[in-house]
This record gives C-alpha cells, structure tokens and sequence, in this order.
C-alpha cells in the first residue's frame, strides 16, 4: 500500500467519483474462497476482514500525521433504532450493511448512493431479547443474513431478491440469531442465540448454493456422547451455550473456531458439572462439523460469562518458540493464550486484563481456574463479583494489528455484579435465568470503567492503556496507516488513536453512541472509514445502570446512521 | 429490493403464506387445524375466564380473592367456558393481572377493572418480551428485557423504559368471584418494525 500512498495525492472530497450505477453492481465480483483468504487491501469482505479474526484494514493512507483531517463524506440513516452493531462490510466499492430488526442496505461505498434494501418481515409474536445484527457474509454472487426469527436468509448481491431462505431453529423455543454468518468451502456456517432461554446451542453449516443443511453440531452433547457426564439429568436439553458471535477459520486445518456462551440457568449449582462445552472455545471442521478440539475456558459458568467472542488466529512466540496460537480476551477478564493443533487445543498461559476476583489459581499444564466460592453465586447464596455480568469484554471484537504486533482490546474494569439464583421453572421460548434482579456496584477506589488496552502478545505485557469515564462497548478496528479506531462510549464520540502510543489522535461526535464494527476501504484510490452508530441493547443497559449509581444521566438518542470519513485535502 | 410491483406482490403473498404455516408448525399444531385448536389462537373474547397461564394451577379460573394488593403481576389466558379451552395457542394472547387499590385507579382504568383487578397485554411494546418483573416500590410491571416501566393504575402507561407506547387493556368484569373478559383488547399488541408507523396502522 506504500505505493498507493506516495503515488496518490489525498483527494479533495470534492473529488468523489461519479455515481456508482447498476453496471458497477455488475462488474462487482463474486467473492471465492481465494478471495476470502487472501482479502484485497481495497476489500472487507467479512465480520473482521480476515478469517484470522484480526479486524486490521492495510490501508494506510491514513496517519497520525494527517487523522486530524478526517471528515465525514456521506451518511445514511438506517430509520431503525437499538443497537447497531453491523460492519459495513465492502466488496469492490458496494458495501452491505444490516440493521437491527433485520435491514439490509446495499450502497455505493464512494457516494453514499442506496443501491437496493431488504426488509424481513418478522413474526407478530417474536420476543426480542437483543434487537441487534452484526452484519452480513459474502460467498460467491449472495448475501447471506442470519435473522432474529433464527432464518439464514440468501440474497442476490446484486438486487436485494431472495435466492432461499431456511429456517435454522425455532424461534418460539427462544433461538434467535445476531451474527454475521462465516462462508468457507462452499458452506454457511451459523450460531444461534437464547443462552437466558434454554436452548441446546449448536454450530449448523448450510449449503451456500440451495440452503440444505450440510452439519449441525450441538455445543452440549447428548447423553452417552463424550462431555455428557459434565451435564446432570435431563440438563442438557436446555443448558443453553449459544454461539452468537462470528467464529474464525484456519484455512489450513480446515478447522473454524467458535467462542460459547454461558451455560443455563446462570447459577452452577442448578446444574452442577462442568456443563462441556459451554463457556469454551470449541474447533469444529468445516466440511464435516466434527469437533476437532476444545478447551474452557471457565467450568460450571455462575457469572453469565458467554465467551462467544472466537479467538483470533495469531503466530506467537513464547521462550523463543513460535507456534500457531488461538489468543482470546475473554468476557472472565482474562487473556487466553492457547496453541492450535490439526488435533486438538492445548492451554499456554492466562493472565487477567481487569480486575478480577473469581479465579484463585489456574492450572499451568491445563489452564483449568478454581474458584473463590464466596464470589460464586449459587442457589439462594449471593455472590459478588468482578468483573460483572457483562464481563472484562463483552462481544465487541479486539483488533490485532501484525505491523505494530499489538491487539487491542475494549475494555471495563471496576464494574461488578451481585446476584442468587433462585428456581426457575422451564418454559419454552421463556427467561430461564433463574436469579435475583442482578445488582451492579462500582469497585471501591476506582477512577474510571472503560479501557481500550494494547497488549504485546509475544511478551504477554500491556503497553498502553487509554482510560475512560463511562464504560466502553466499542469494537476496534486496526489499520496498517498506525491509527485504531473505536466508539463505544455514553457521550457519542467516534476516536481515533495512535496505534503505538495510545495517544488520542482525533475525535467526532456523532448522531447517537456507537456499538458498530468499523471498518475500513478504498474506492478509487481514497481510503475510508466507515462505521455504524445507534445505541442500544447491552451498552444502554449498562451505562443507564451506572448513571442511576453515579446520580447522572447520560442522555443517549437512539437511531442508527452509517457514517463514512475520509481525510480532508489540505 | 429491487422488483415489479407484479413480482413483488406474488412474493409477499408467498412469504405470508410461509410464516403462517410455519407459526402452525412451531406452535405444535398440524397444518390443517382443527376448529379447537384455531380457537386457541382467538384472542380473548368477551365472557371467556381468565385461567392460570402456567405453574401448578395452570387451567384453573383465577378468582379474585387469590390476588392480593399491590402484588406481582399473574400471568394469564382466557378460558373459554363453554369449551373449557385455552385460548394458549399464542403467547400474543397472554395477559398480565394485577390487584391494586381500587381508588389509586384512574377514571379509564377503573372502568376496565374488576374490584381492583386490571389486566394488560402481557407482551411489551419494546421488541416484544414477556412483562414478567414487578417494581414493588413504585407498583409498576417491568419488563425483564429493557427495562421499560408501565404504570398500571393508568392504563399500563410508559413510566420509564424504552417502550413505545402502553400495553393494550383488557377490560374485566367479575363473574361468581371470578374474573373474566368484558371487551376486547384496546390498544396495539405487539412492538413496531421498522416502516411501521408507531401512531398507528
């Protein structure tokens, strides 16, 4: 990319190019599994850009020299409100953009231009725990959107129309699905939600071409199955471990890695075991789903720790020795080192991101935690701890960036939960939680909740970290130009930081908070910024909690607009 | 999406057709129901009970005597009594049922009550959720998901939340110490999708 930024002056944004029409859609192409694992600097062609999960753009045109000169170019209202957390995902100058509630924009990635939309229509007797989508997959000439009524939708790319549609699960029964799907090897690949209503989760992958399921891999197994004996009775059936957020994919091993969620109902104690493999990172093969390797991260979940957020595929080097590593922030407040192998998942060391007083020790061979039991909650017994239920990092995504050798992670320390289970009887489709109303309190002594840190994965040590007031739900993007890029935070504002130093380089406030995955493209020789805001979901949930405890309020108007910046000419 | 208005047409009538049978399939009930099983997805109907909606007396009449003040909300379906079916075959039909002071009510509420017994749609407004959490400090329904507040004294009104608009009423008479249905729902059910104009159909 050096020689795109020597050869190209920084345009004027008075020199957009021309209206992109229908023939641009055509001349767009489709995307193959080549293209997928070796993504075009220009393209974004997935959740995180590249199967490693790395959400790192080479673009490089913009640079801590020039960041200040970042300006909006075009905006587009979404007209939907809650939490908008889609990555404007492009492909040859067209970007794809979902909504909550199920929209997608296709639009001229250079102008702003709507090119086509889709709207689902979803059912009049649907429970909309996390009104939320994070965006669309690209495999050959389709579109594919995972939906809220748990459908995996095909669309042409090129005009919006539905090429197939299937059911993957019943939405009466509590599955709904919020991520962006995972494409490989001519397969769709799907994880469902509904881990607070008593689903079994599992990983299904469908045919790209005609929707026929190809695989469907349960993350708790039945009985007589090999785990089954971490699971009491008839537990399994609803002990939840969903998958929600977009998995990885090592090309090479064939093998796609998914993060799970807690198990159900939240307290251990209502299903004491260990609960395989919820709260885990489970490798399952691409062509045939099976189960390749695994390790949990924490055993019989009492916290709603979903570790869904999949671990990013990095070359790392420990004593001397590099080794291909699955490395992974984890909602526990932990960072998970852990070596990837054609056979299994083996533990190299953890280490806490915030403050957290649950683990007392961690295996060194397995990386198996104990427990102060005073911080785990059970039947009819409190616990209180750290981090909260939301956790040291929720599902927003960490960014690794391999020219820096750093991964950022967005943080919150300080911020603590207390609940008690209490029975729960099951009911399909229905909250099968089973605690008290869980209460949040702030650490004693503490000066601030959100963080964004980086963090040198060869050394194991953080090198900086950026502290904030209000807590921060903002998914990191890394660029080859040195600067990150993140949201996340009460007061709207969009930032830009120096990748080495931390420092905060820029700046924006836009319409609403944002929870949205930048991301970042090139059209025409002009690097972009694009991001989605629209507050909503777990981050408002959040911050309102803390303003009630702070005796503020931090007014937050709801509304999703996609917002794409350029740097201004001198 | 890009289509004739001719194709577009052919495709929603499609599509609907495909949601139904598939609410069918979910919902447990064969494909060509049967007349009882439709009746269990008519809303309530004036002079339906009200029944337990789940627990160890799901299928009994609630009477007004096991409700105390300013307690949690029960949750409940009509019972049609000439049947002796629930009307269960959509959650969209569950109600919630609260006792409160009957002089804490206002005008409108009061008319739609049953010595101090109000019931309200028991799905929000927001995205749709069961309103299952009860704010005893405030005698407020609050819905586990968002944390919106309605104000059953006045007509399950927003108090706090992100709800859209109130929960629909449906009004109560008493019949032998047990509640049942004076009218039909008054209000939207549901929550708004996007196009949908949140003033009205």
């Amino acid at each position: 990319m050096k020689n795109i930024k020597t050869k190209m002056a920084l345009l004027a944004l008075t020199a957009l190019p021309a209206l992109v029409q229908a023939q641009d859609l055509a001349a767009m192409r489709d995307v193959s599994d080549e293209r997928l694992r070796a993504p075009e600097p220009e393209n974004w062609l997935m959740f995180r850009r590249e199967y490693s999960g790395s959400g790192f753009s080479p673009l490089d045109q913009i640079t801590p020299d020039n960041v200040a000169r970042l300006k909006p170019v075009w905006t587009l209202s979404t007209g939907v409100t809650e939490g908008h957390q889609s990555p404007p995902i492009v492909n040859d100058g067209v970007m794809y953009v979902t909504t909550p509630l199920n929209l997608v924009y296709a639009v001229n990635a250079a102008t702003g231009d709507v090119l086509w939309e889709y709207r689902r229509q979803l059912p009049f007797d649907l429970s909309l725990i996390h009104p939320t989508n994070r965006g669309v997959a690209l495999y050959g000439d389709k579109v594919f959107m995972a939906t809220s009524d748990a459908v995996l939708v095909a669309l042409n790319a090129r005009t919006g129309e539905v090429v197939w549609e299937k059911p993957v699960a019943d939405y009466r029964t509590g599955y709904y699905m919020t991520m962006a799907p995972l494409a490989a090897n001519g397969k769709i690949m799907v994880g469902v939600s509904g881990g607070e209503r008593g689903i079994r989760g599992f990983v299904t992958a469908l045919d790209a071409e005609t929707g026929a399921e190809a695989w469907k891999t349960y993350t708790i197994p039945a009985p007589g199955e090999p785990g089954s004996e971490t699971w009491p009775g008839d537990s399994w059936k609803t002990g939840g471990a969903p998958v929600w957020v977009t998995g990885t994919y090592d090309p090479a091993l064939n093998i796609s890695y998914w993060g799970t969620g807690n198990a159900g109902p939240w307290v251990g104690d209502a299903r004491p075991g260990d609960n395989l493999y919820a709260n885990s990172v489970i490798g399952l093969d691409v062509d045939t789903g099976e189960l390749k390797g695994y390790h949990q991260y924490h055993w019989n979940d009492s916290w709603d720790w979903d570790e869904v957020s999949p671990p990013m595929l990095l070359d790392v080097t420990r004593n001397g020795r590099t080794f291909p590593a699955l490395v992974h922030a984890g909602r526990n407040g932990y960072l998970w080192t852990l070596e990837r192998k054609p056979d299994g998942i083996s533990f190299v060391d953890a280490k806490p991101f915030v403050y957290q007083n649950v683990f007392t020790s961690i295996d060194s061979v397995t990386g198996r935690p104990t427990y102060n039991e005073d911080a785990k909650p059970g039947l009819d017994k409190p616990g209180s701890f750290c981090p909260s239920l939301s956790g040291g990092k929720n599902w927003t995504p960490a960014a690794y960036s391999p020219e820096t050798k750093l991964l950022y992670i967005p943080a919150n320390d300080n911020y603590c939960s207390t609940f008690a289970g209490t029975p729960v009887e099951y009911r399909p489709g229905q909250n099968f939680t089973g605690t008290t109303p869980s209460e949040a309190f702030i650490r004693e002594g503490a000066d601030h909740i959100g963080e964004l840190q980086a963090w040198n994965v060869d050394t194991g040590e953080k090198v900086w970290t950026h502290e904030f007031d209000l807590a921060n739900w903002g998914p990191v993007l890394a660029t080859g130009g040195g600067v990150i890029f993140s949201g996340g935070t009460a007061d709207r504002y969009f930032r830009a930081f120096d990748a080495l130093s931390g420092e905060l380089l820029w700046q924006q406030r836009l319409n609403s908070g944002i929870t949205g995955v930048p991301t970042s493209y090139e059209v025409d020789g002009v690097q972009y910024i694009a991001i989605q805001s629209g507050w909503g979901v777990d981050a408002l949930r959040m911050q309102n909690r803390l303003d009630t405890m702070q005796g503020r309020k931090n007014i937050v108007p709801q509304g999703g607009v996609v917002w794409v910046f350029a740097v201004e000419n001198e | 999406m890009r289509v004739s208005e001719e194709e577009k047409s052919g495709f929603e009538l499609k599509r609907r057709h495909v949601v139904a049978c598939m609410c069918a399939l979910s919902a447990g009930l064969p494909l060509h129901a049967s007349a009882q099983d439709a009746a269990t997805m008519q809303p309530p109907q004036v002079d339906d009970l009200l029944a337990y909606a789940f627990g160890d007396r799901a299928g009994q009449a609630v009477a007004i005597d096991d409700l105390a003040i300013d307690t949690q909300q029960v949750f409940a379906f009509a019972l049609d009594p000439a049947t002796g079916n629930m009307r269960n075959g959509t959650r969209m039909n569950q109600v919630v049922l609260v006792r409160l002071d009957p002089a804490t009510l206002t005008p409108d509420t009061a008319a739609r009550s049953a010595n101090g017994v109000v019931a309200y749609s028991g799905v929000c407004s927001h995205t749709g959720c069961d309103v299952t959490d009860w704010n005893g400090e405030f005698k407020r329904f609050q819905c586990p998901c968002h944390e919106s507040q309605f104000d059953p004294h006045d007509g399950a009104r927003v108090v706090g939340g992100p709800a859209p608009w109130q929960l629909a009423a449906l009004p109560l008479k008493e019949i032998d110490g047990k509640l049942a249905v004076a009218g039909t729902f008054e209000g939207r059910l549901g929550f708004p999708q996007p196009g949908q104009s949140p003033f009205g159909i």
